[in-house]
Formats: structure tokens, sequence, C-alpha cells
């Protein structure tokens, strides 16, 4: 093999696995919070991508507080970035859908050209609020550089880091959906909304922490997109596409779908990209997808919902 | 009631002009004296012959960049620069003792616009020259403007070369004077033998990379042993930075550009790729790009450009002060905010050699200008209208800032290589 010794083809294997996880975590954080809106209630959300750019704006500000203010803080402040992350985009969220999402639940096309919209305006309030150049949050000393299992493995921290959280937020989306009375309100809304309106359930209610939700979730993906990527004001359109086509493959309104589709096209992608160029790998991957999708239209999972 | 109305403000009008009437023989005086005392002030009608925007006190020029959109990170600091350089001039008594006045159009990271945009400052406001564009798509858009209305266009970023008009003063490099001697540099100091070449996909990293290995191929004799492109905007690096590690390369050579760099640079500092281990040379990376990408992310990589902040000589001592009172101290100032500064100078310098503001004499008179006072030391324009210009090589620290390694001599510029097509 090319004069390569077995221990470092072995090496390579287990970080080119490692490489493909995390861009698995990257799909999976993405797509999560637009599955919840998209998938459970049919809105096409094209500001997602804003939502993930609040989370990351989010981590800046408090990377620059400690930084200028209170460098002992340095060390913490990430765990409390997400939570400020989670908070302001679900508050955004939250507002959104009360001044405009619920005018148009019957309408799902003017959603699209709606939500664009507001997209567009997102981006100027970040440009205006913090500049047009990127920026990038101080990551604290434990997220930078990697463990070294044996010489010649290196397996980045904040990979590890992104591994741990998408666990337990995928966790959480999932006790919360169904194994929670509000997941079962959700469910049923999704289901049957007359039905569910007529045995008490206040959905317009649920419309709204449901659709604040998947927001709230676009802005941790974002706090935690900070430690592999920059910020700037339009890093939401970068993630948009990516986003979609992860829901959509997966079949909309399957959470595990979400997760099938974004494992595979992850491990496509990234398996692709180490035999030929990466812009190829892109080519292959949407080919594969649209391949799939004409097969079946409904995506890799699809639920039976009552029209 | 009309009547009145109108009686009235004809009346006003009458005073007005009595005032005006009244004011000037003193200001004829005044303008004598001022005259006098410049001793160049030409009539209008002797330095400019072909209805541009000249009046006997101002003249006015175009400032043609992206205010919004993805682009506006980038070309944020060179409207900054033509503006700090604009407002010198004018403090030194203008330029054939007119003030400059500018007219700022947004081209909005949209090329299309950046043409209609050009035509609006050519046609219409009549500028004497423009200072603007970025990325090749924009400049690519607005040439055939620009040569169709006879503009004046001063261009600051580097560039992959392979385009020469008489319309256009390349203030930035093109690609060969930012490429061989830097590839020169890094195969004598580190024995480099073995390059790993790395851009992102669109014409200026591939026409880099195309002359990079055709250099190192036939010049320096050694191998690329990858040749590599990932898509604009692409943000997951970990297999490509897999294959690197396999083929263990002397040299990776960098030309990845945007929010894209910042990935590429915090990964490989994840993925234990650091400079104790890794040789890098870059060509997309100025102090600009370190504020995002993080210093502590590139320590002792090295950039490849003609300008870095921390120059020392005189000239640079002067304009980074200069350029942080005007915009904040917290401002860097890139390679290409540098180049951005010397377009209204040089076109100062043009406009008195030739006298005249036409651009026709200017483009004649382009060839052979010096400009001693730069911030990146001398430069000349070459009569294909690119500068001569050295080549500096720095190693990043980690506040940001670049400390030079490396200096060059002044270098011809050779927009069509032969031998690297």
């Amino acid at each position: 093999m090319g004069g390569y010794s077995l221990t470092e083809l072995g090496s390579i294997f287990v970080m080119q696995g490692f490489s493909g996880l995390s861009l698995f975590c990257v799909f999976l954080l993405m797509a999560l919070g637009l599955a919840i809106i998209f998938g459970q209630m049919g809105v096409i959300n094209m500001a997602h991508g804003e939502f993930l750019t609040m989370g990351a704006y989010s981590t800046y500000f408090l990377s620059s507080l400690a930084d200028s203010k209170f460098p002992g803080f340095l060390n913490y402040y990430f765990p409390f970035a997400i939570l400020l992350g989670f908070v302001v985009a679900f508050i955004m969220g939250y507002l959104l859908e009360l001044v405009m999402i619920r005018h148009l639940y019957k309408r799902p096309l003017d959603t699209l050209l709606a939500t664009w919209g507001v997209s567009l305006v997102f981006q100027q309030v970040f440009r205006s609020a913090f500049g047009a150049r990127e920026v990038s949050a101080t990551l604290p000393p434990w997220l930078l550089g990697s463990v070294k299992p044996t010489e010649t493995i290196d397996i980045p921290l904040n990979g590890l880091f992104m591994m741990g959280l998408t666990l337990c937020l995928t966790l959480l989306t999932f006790l919360y959906l169904f194994r929670s009375r509000w997941g079962l309100r959700v469910r049923a809304t999704t289901l049957n909304r007359v039905m569910s309106g007529s045995v008490g359930i206040n959905t317009k209610k649920v419309d709204r922490l449901t659709f604040a939700l998947g927001c709230g979730i676009a802005g941790v993906a974002g706090a935690v997109f900070t430690t592999i990527a920059s910020t700037g004001p339009t890093t939401g359109s970068l993630y948009i596409v990516d986003t979609f086509l992860v829901v959509v493959f997966g079949g909309a309104a399957s959470l595990l779908g979400t997760i099938a589709s974004a494992f595979s096209i992850a491990q496509a992608q990234s398996i692709m990209e180490f035999f030929m160029t990466s812009s190829m790998a892109k080519v292959f991957t949407l080919l594969g997808v649209i391949a799939v999708l004409m097969a079946r239209p409904e995506g890799l999972f699809s639920t039976r919902v009552r029209k | 009631m009309t009547m009145r109305m109108t009686d009235h403000v004809n009346g006003l009008g009458m005073s007005v002009a009595g005032r005006i009437r009244k004011a000037i023989p003193a200001a004829i005086l005044l303008g004598a004296a001022v005259a006098a005392h410049a001793a160049e002030k030409l009539p209008t009608a002797k330095v400019m012959t072909t209805g541009l925007a000249v009046t006997d006190d101002e003249v006015t020029v175009g400032i043609l960049h992206s205010l919004t959109g993805t682009m506006a990170i980038s070309e944020t600091g060179s409207v900054e620069a033509e503006k700090l350089a604009i407002a010198q001039i004018n403090e030194m008594g203008g330029v054939l003792g007119r003030k400059i006045k500018f007219i700022v159009e947004d081209g909005a990271s949209d090329w299309p616009t950046f043409a209609e945009k050009a035509r609006k400052l050519l046609v219409q406001d009549k500028v004497a020259a423009v200072m603007g564009c970025w990325t090749s798509a924009s400049r690519k858009a607005v040439l055939p403007v620009f040569e169709k209305e006879n503009g004046m266009l001063y261009y600051p970023t580097f560039y992959e070369g392979l385009e020469q008009s008489k319309n256009v003063i390349y203030t930035g490099q093109e690609a060969t004077q930012q490429i061989l001697a830097g590839l020169d540099w890094i195969a004598k100091e580190k024995g480099a033998k073995t390059f790993y070449l790395v851009g992102s996909d669109y014409i200026w990293p591939r026409t880099s990379m195309k002359i990079a290995r055709k250099h190192i191929e036939n010049v320096l004799k050694g191998k690329v042993v990858a040749e590599e492109f990932a898509p604009l905007g692409h943000t997951q690096f970990g297999s490509l930075i897999n294959k690197i590690k396999l083929k263990k390369p002397d040299v990776v050579f960098a030309a990845v550009v945007g929010g894209s760099n910042v990935s590429w640079f915090k990964q490989l500092k994840a993925a234990g790729i650091t400079a104790d281990k890794q040789t890098l040379l870059t060509i997309s990376v100025t102090e600009d790009e370190v504020l995002g990408i993080g210093g502590e992310n590139l320590v002792g990589f090295y950039s490849s450009m003609k300008y870095f902040q921390s120059l020392d000589n005189p000239n640079n001592k002067a304009f980074v002060p200069a350029f942080k009172k005007m915009w904040g101290e917290k401002s860097v100032i890139g390679d290409v905010t540098q180049a951005a500064y010397l377009g209204p100078w040089l076109w100062k310098a043009t406009v008195e050699k030739a006298g005249s503001f036409d651009v026709d004499k200017i483009a004649a008179a382009s060839p052979g200008i010096e400009l001693k006072t730069a911030p990146e030391g001398y430069v000349k324009i070459h009569p294909n209208h690119h500068l001569w210009s050295k080549l500096r090589i720095g190693q990043w620290l980690a506040d940001g800032q670049a400390k030079v390694v490396y200096e060059s001599g002044l270098i011809e510029p050779d927009p069509f290589p032969k031998g690297y097509q």
C-alpha cells in the first residue's frame, strides 16, 4: 500500500471515521431544529440559518465580554454561551411566530417568501450590530487542540465536545417529543389539528412553543459551530441548503429519518472526499440524494399523516 | 396671488444674485492669491476637455465597493483606505488645486450591480476616476463598462493576472509577483521538495495553483503530491486534513478564501497540524483574515504578501497611526487595504504629470509614475499598468501581526507569464 505502514493506515482510518462522525454531528445539529419546524409543523422556515447565526453571535458576544471585562471567566463561559444562544433564538422565534408565522399556516408558499424576507432583515441587523467583517469567538483552552490516544492519531477536542452535545440534544429532543405531555400534544396537533383542538389542546400555544423550540435548538447549533468556523452576517445562508437537504432526504416528518439522513450524507461526503476532491464528492453526494428521492419521494423514512 | 408669490421669489433671487455679485471681487482676489500661492492652478478648460466632473475648485471621483453582502467583510478595509488617502490629499491642497469630492456606490457583492453602478458613476456622475472592485468577478463585470465609457479604474486586489487594460491600473500584485518569489524562498530556506496545493474552487486559486505547479515542477524541480480545491464556503476540512497527514508534504501551499479560511485553520490546529510539525505557506491570509481566524490558530505559518502592517519603514510608521486615528485603534491593515490606499495617490501623481484629468492622457502618462511615499516602500507603474513591487514573507504571531522574515527586490509585473499557461 504505497509505502505506508499498517499503523499509519490504521490511524488514518480512525481519524477518517472520526471526521465522518463529526460531520454527521454538524448535519444533525443543523437539521434538528428544522426537523421540528418543517417536519412537525410544515413551516418552510428560510430564516432558520439566521437563528443559527444568532446563537453564534451570542457566543461571540459572551466571549468578547469575558475577554475584555472578566478574563477569569474565559475558561467557563462556553456552557453559558450555549444557554444564551438557546434563550436568544427561542425568544426571537417565539416573537416571529406571534407576529408573522401564525398568520401564514394555511399558505406554505407564502411562508417561504416571508421567512426569506425575514432572513434578509436579520442579516442586515447582524451587519449593523456586529459589522460586516467575520468574527471569531475566543475559545476556552479546553476546546483547543487534540487528544492523542496513540502517537499517530489526533482526535480534535472540539469534535469530541460537539459529539457529546449532539448526543445530549438529540436525546432531550426525543424525550420531549415522545415521553412528555408537551410532546404528546405536539404529535397530536401534527396528526390531526381539528381533533386535537376539540379534545382541549391549545393548538395555537403548541405551535408557538414548537416553533420557538426549533429556533432555540438552531441557536445551540450556532453556538457550537463557533468552535469550527467563523461568524459573519451571512453565515446562516451557508448552512441553510444542507439543512433542508438533510431534512427532506430523511423524510420530513420523521426525526429518526433526519438522523439516518444526516448520517448517510455525512459518511458519503466524508469518505468520498478522501478519495476525490471536495467539489466532486459534493456532486456525487447530491446525485445520490437525487436518485434516492426519485425512488422514494417521501424521503428515507416517511410517517403516514392523515391529511 | 400667484403673481405676487412669483414676484416675491424673483425678488429673493435678485437679492441673492446681488449678494453674490458683491462677493465676486473678493472671491477673485482670494482665488488669485491661492493660485499665486499654489502656482499650478490651471483653468478647468485646460485640464479637462472631455466633460468630466471637474470644476475650478473640485474634482469628483467614485468609490465602488461592496458595502453589503458577503464581500463587505473584505472590501470595508479598502473603502477606509481610499477615504483616508483622499482626505490626506485634500489636506495637502488637492489635485491640480482642486479638492477631491467622492461618491460612494455599493456593488452589494453582486457582479451585475457592480456593472450598473460603474455605468452610473461614469455616465451620470462623470467621475474623473474610480477606486474600486475587489473580486476578479466584479472587475470582469465592470471592465467592458470602463472600456466603452473610457473611465479609469484603480483596482487594489492581488489577482490571477492574464488581464491588461488601458482603463485599469492594478495596484495589487498579479499572480507571479506573489507566488514565484515565495516558493523560491521556501524551497531554499526549508529545503522543500514536495508540495501539497490547497485552494478554494474558483478562478484565482485555480490560476495561482497552475502557476505554482509549473514553477515547482520546472524551476524548483520539486514534486506536487496533490492539488485540491474545496467549494467556496466549505467548512469541513477533516478528510482533506487526513489526506495531508498521509502524504506528509514538506510544504502545504494554500489559497483558501472567505469563511472557509477560518474553518481550514481552526481544523488544522485541532487536528494537531501546527507550525512545529508542518510548514505552511499561504497567499490568502492578511491581517484582515487573521481577525476572523484568530492569531493563535496561525502561529508560525507563513504568508506571502507585498505588505504587512508591521513593516518597518518611515512611510508605514506614518500610515498606520493615521489609519488608526481615522478608523479606530482596533482596526487592522491588510495587504489589499494598503494597495487600495495607493490608488488615489497614484492617480494624483499621474494627473499632475499629465497636467490633465482626461482619461486618455492619464492612461498615457501612467507608465513610469513613481510613489516614494507608499507604505509598502517604493512602487512604480509598469507600461502594462501593473506595479513594480517587492514580495515579503511574514510569519504569523499570536497577536495577529506578522514578523517579516524575507523581503525580495523589486519584482517586475508579468500578467501574461510565458511558460506558465
